[in-house]
């Protein structure tokens, strides 16, 4: 088409783009002329013109006219001019045109010509458009075309990504049918081509119901083993720089990262063994220097370490996982560092791997302190975010806040509120809270949120012990003679209600504090000057000997008659309340703040919005982070303590309505409501064994309903997060879930596809034996179900690890020598005997893992305490495998009997 | 999924656009402005990928031309960044040592390349040799059809 190259030079060479616009417009004339002109245009003509069109309008100018032309070229029998016909529908054409019929006749036609070149740029078309028009025209032809036994493969291939857009646009119109089965079959398909794209269909598809294409697993499994294991020849031209089939690797991992890890013990054990494998490969040396060679080998590699940690069950690869992600964060690959900084964030949040992933600490601040390039920055924040716990927390906030300093604008906000909420969930000392807080302010306080200020005044106020402590350390930091405004706020704050504290010093006599207030007022916005003068009336409260000078403030003419209106306010009604009221009423009037309702800090769901919903893995990561904010004080909740857990509820509400209030709502609800279940008549399910060392989790699932489990213990107390999850697309209705005779009232309905969140406090009364048991009761279609499962609170969740020396454990040792505190047994290993493994149950167990303590280094010794409401139960423990008879003997003395054997009973069932 | 392809040179220019999700005018113009100023104002040796939105940008420079993608947060990043090379193979295959004239001057082939490979967002074949003999065969299907009308009375206008 040499006018189209013509005219794409003649563009080239416009001067301006004053130029370029005069030499379009002269084309758009000339193109229209010859549209509407008399002589009827030939094929080559239009297809010319419309492609004209399509560059005008990929240089970004408006296109009103040709779409006409553009359809007329569908139904010509020439190829280019079908396929030129068919790229401007594709480009230009936006869903709701009233061309959409014309286009689809022409669709349709091309489609039941046999003619596997025009199919395929019909099917190119669906894609492309993916309008609802197109869903309801080809809704049941494409799946026909999919599964014939005569369709060529590449049309397969086209057919298979056009049903998956179809399906992403309008899942209503695309319904299932006798052709899913034949759809998994796809994934034993001679053609790799084929295989690829059936997989990413059938990965979106199982996404949505995973029942249905259930049986993809084994197919997958079988698939990926054939790939993993071939040499890199066997696939020929699917080989790709030396490595088998990269794509469809990844895309078979990806499909199984939908299921949970098979239960088929034989298909399990074919995929840990793919999966260790491709792990193998990484440690061998590359075939080829090609970055190519290498990127395409991590990629699976990747994928692999993420299906590994979508099952979190298998201890022996996720420390490996972890270790290879250790590699590559010393790698010189800027991209591979990239990487394993973000794949580590999740291993960060399994139970099995946190301790590995800390151990790369001073690597991960290394990263902070030295990377070039700030989106690797940006993800050794995250990880240290996610690898913080109480053992780490001082170093990782410490190092956040240095490097608050330097950081880049861009990701300053984060950084504070990451280190807010790190600094208030694992405040040991509130006065280290205080101190982190008023430094985020120092080194960055315009990107101190109001959320992070409003936070540190809540968290004073409810904790007398470091009032006084946050008087005198806002005083100090006022001094600065140039400070942030949200450090006036808090200081203002602060001041007003404890200045009483340090008042006794006169270095800080109330006159000095009000001045050293006063001199940062004009200053403020008038937000700041509102609540200073909230202040000075506290202040009058306070201490009498200063009402005069304030008085004299707000009679001044700058506040009484201050031209915004709520300052003027506020001036004129304290001045009056501070003179005619006697000093009894002001004392009640101006008393000290009470205490705020306990409640999910409103910073994690400002950090959850500004990340948006689709970082990494939020749900496993945030949720992780948020069971345990607040987590110091456990809501007051209504206990009936007949029984040996005392089991309160609360609703989760989002950081809005305070759980006491509903607790005492709740129990209302718990004796007026009649729909306690029958518990005999219930089928009940025991609860994974792995949730003895584990705390989060899959607790039960069946075709309508998955129940997810997020929890923490701390001494006698505990919180769990239920999660109740509508697999359905149906609405579930009167759900109720309750424990024991405990009702909760959840909410009635569970919409389709939707997750419900319940929170659970606990608290253990004395040592026990029985778990609690859930039950749940809803009405799905007609039908009412009952579901129980115990819950996986079992006695060792309270314990608290204690360290001891070698000496300190054997003296105690012996004084638990009578023979009702020791229990021991002698049992068969159930998994391999894997040193790693079994530290990591016994951490995961709870009790502290006492190194060099055993003369025998292969031996494992613990140590902890039994937190319940009315004792501490000391705990010592000792296992000794025996590799060759493949054996453990356990030990356990505690100066309980009934723990020490129900100790025994959980740990021996571990290994 | 992979939501957009983009091609630009370096100063900013777009050379090729391809989305595969609906997105009205106006958002791709300030996504396409977002892309350029966020890739290009990158350093050398930086890594390849980004965070924008909910997206996973991955992006590499061939020659004069960036190529630039939005991925899904699942989505494999190195494997993305080697669907962009075999893209680039694919163009080099075509034209025989591609460079970004013959990306704008035959922009359409450079569409039909890609949506033999890519189809919704998704791979649709890997092999090279699959690829090649499809748009081969295409070539061929236009050789055949050519006639005398290429040397249609436009040569001088204007």
């Amino acid at each position: 088409m040499r006018g189209l190259a013509v005219f794409i030079s003649d563009i080239r060479n416009c001067k301006s783009k004053e130029a370029e616009i005069k030499r379009i417009n002269k084309e758009l004339a000339n193109i229209r002329s010859k549209f509407k002109g008399d002589k009827a245009l030939d094929g080559y003509s239009k297809k010319k013109y419309v492609c004209k069109l399509l560059f005008i309008f990929l240089l970004g100018h408006d296109i009103d006219f040709g779409h006409m032309e553009a359809v007329n070229l569908l139904s010509s029998n020439k190829y280019t001019e079908k396929q030129i016909g068919y790229l401007f529908i594709s480009v230009l054409v936006n869903s709701n045109s009233d061309l959409i019929s014309l286009i689809n006749n022409a669709i349709k036609n091309d489609l039941s010509s046999r003619n596997p070149t025009f199919m395929n740029l019909a099917l190119h078309c669906i894609a492309n458009v993916g309008s609802r028009e197109m869903a309801e025209a080809f809704a049941a032809e494409v799946p026909r075309i999919l599964v014939a036994g005569d369709t060529m493969d590449s049309v397969k291939q086209s057919a298979a990504l056009c049903l998956l857009r179809l399906n992403t646009t309008s899942p209503d119109l695309v319904p299932m049918g006798e052709w899913t089965a034949r759809v998994v079959h796809l994934l034993n398909d001679q053609h790799l081509g084929v295989v690829t794209a059936a997989t990413s269909l059938i990965t979106t598809l199982a996404q949505k119901s995973p029942e249905d294409f259930k049986t993809s697993v084994s197919l997958a499994v079988a698939r990926l083993s054939r790939i993993v294991s071939s040499a890199s020849t066997d696939l020929q031209d699917y080989t790709y720089y030396f490595v088998a089939a990269p794509w469809l690797s990844v895309k078979l991992l990806r499909l199984l990262q939908c299921y949970p890890p098979p239960e088929d013990g034989a298909i399990r054990g074919r995929l840990t063994e793919c999966l260790e494998t491709i792990l193998n490969k990484a440690q061998e040396p590359p075939k080829s220097k090609k970055v190519q060679h290498s990127n395409a080998k991590n990629a699976v590699l990747f994928e692999a370490i993420s299906l590994i940690i979508h099952h979190d069950s298998e201890p022996t690869l996720l420390v490996r996982a972890c270790n290879q992600l250790g590699q590559f964060l010393q790698h010189r690959e800027t991209n591979l560092r990239y990487l394993a900084l973000e794949s580590m964030c999740t291993l960060a949040s399994s139970e099995f791997s946190h301790e590995a992933v800390k151990t790369h600490i001073e690597t991960v601040i290394n990263a902070l302190k030295s990377e070039r390039d700030v989106s690797v920055r940006q993800r050794a924040v995250d990880l240290l975010y996610a690898m913080c716990d109480r053992s780490n927390a001082k170093q990782i906030v410490a190092e956040m806040l240095s490097y608050l300093e330097t950081a880049d604008y861009s990701i300053r906000e984060e950084i504070v509120l990451k280190v807010a909420i790190l600094a208030e969930k694992y405040a040991v000392d509130y006065t280290w809270y205080v101190d982190t807080i008023l430094n985020l302010i120092r080194f960055a306080g315009d990107y101190v949120s109001d959320e992070v200020w409003y936070r540190v005044i809540q968290i004073v106020i409810n904790r007398d012990e470091v009032q006084g402590y946050a008087a005198k350390t806002v005083f100090e930091a006022l001094q600065a003679p140039a400070c942030h405004e949200n450090l006036v706020k808090v200081g203002g704050y602060i001041l007003g209600e404890f200045g009483n504290l340090i008042a006794g010093d006169s270095r800080s006599s109330p006159l000095i504090q009000f001045d050293l207030l006063h001199s940062k007022f004009h200053l403020c916005s008038v937000p700041t000057r509102a609540l200073l003068l909230s202040a000075y009336i506290k202040f009058i409260n306070l201490f009498p000997e200063v009402k005069g000078t304030i008085q004299e403030v707000l009679r001044s003419d700058s506040q009484l008659r201050n031209a915004d209106v709520e300052l003027q306010q506020r001036a004129v009604e304290y001045l009056r309340l501070s003179c005619i009221a006697s000093t009894d009423i002001l004392a009640t009037v101006l008393e000290e703040m009470p205490p705020f309702p306990e409640r999910e800090s409103s910073i994690l769901a400002k950090l959850k919005k500004k990340k948006g919903p689709g970082n990494l893995h939020p749900d496993l990561d945030e949720n992780r982070k948020e069971r345990s904010v607040n987590g110091g004080t456990v809501a007051a909740s209504p206990t009936p303590s007949t029984d040996l857990l005392g089991l309160g509820s609360t609703i989760a509400t989002q950081n809005s309505a305070p759980p006491v209030s509903k607790g005492t709502s709740l129990l209302v609800d718990v004796f007026s409501e009649n729909i306690i279940p029958d518990m005999r008549c219930l089928p009940l399910a025991p609860f994974p064994s792995r949730f003895v060392c584990k705390n989060n989790g899959v607790l039960y699932e069946n075709q309508l309903l998955q129940i997810g489990l997020k929890s923490e213990f701390r001494q006698n107390l505990g919180r769990m997060y239920v999660f109740f999850g509508n697999k359905t697309s149906t609405q579930f209705m009167n759900f109720a879930a309750s424990v024991f005779i405990l009702c909760i009232p959840a909410d009635p309905t569970v919409d389709g596809g939707a997750q419900l969140q319940q929170i659970l406090n606990i608290e253990c009364v004395s040592d026990f034996v029985d778990a609690p048991v859930l039950n749940i009761q809803f009405r799905y279609g007609g039908t009412l179900q009952n579901i129980a499962v115990k819950l996986p609170i079992t006695l060792n969740k309270f314990f608290q690890p204690t360290e001891m020396t070698s000496q300190d454990f054997f003296q105690r040792w012996k004084q638990l020598g009578a023979p009702q505190q020791e229990v021991q047994k002698i049992f068969k290993a159930k998994n391999s005997m894997d040193t790693e493994v079994t530290k990591a149950k016994i951490m995961g167990f709870g009790a502290a893992l006492l190194d060099g303590v055993d003369p025998n280094p292969s031996n494992f010794v613990g140590a902890g305490v039994i937190h319940t409401k009315t004792t501490q139960v000391g705990c010592l423990l000792r296992l000794e495998p025996n590799t060759q008879a493949q054996m453990y003997r356990l030990t356990l003395r505690t100066s309980r009997d009934t723990v020490s054997q129900r100790l025994c009973d959980l740990l021996s069932e571990q290994f | 999924m992979m939501h957009f392809l983009l091609l630009f040179s370096r100063q900013g220019k777009l050379r090729l656009q391809k989305w595969f999700t609906p997105v009205p005018e106006r958002e791709k113009k300030k996504i396409v402005r977002d892309m350029t100023t966020m890739v290009l104002g990158r350093k050398p040796r930086s890594c390849n990928f980004l965070h924008w939105k909910d997206l996973k940008i991955v992006y590499k420079k061939y020659a004069s031309l960036y190529f630039c993608c939005g991925l899904d947060a699942e989505e494999n990043e190195l494997l993305a960044l080697e669907v962009l090379h075999r893209y680039v193979e694919l163009l080099d295959k075509y034209f025989g040592n591609v460079c970004e004239l013959d990306i704008i001057f035959n922009f359409e082939k450079a569409y039909f390349i890609l949506d033999e490979f890519l189809l919704g967002g998704e791979v649709q074949e890997t092999s090279k040799q699959v690829l090649s003999r499809s748009i081969e065969a295409s070539d061929m299907l236009q050789e055949a059809e050519i006639d005398n009308s290429d040397y249609d009375l436009e040569l001088g206008w204007p």
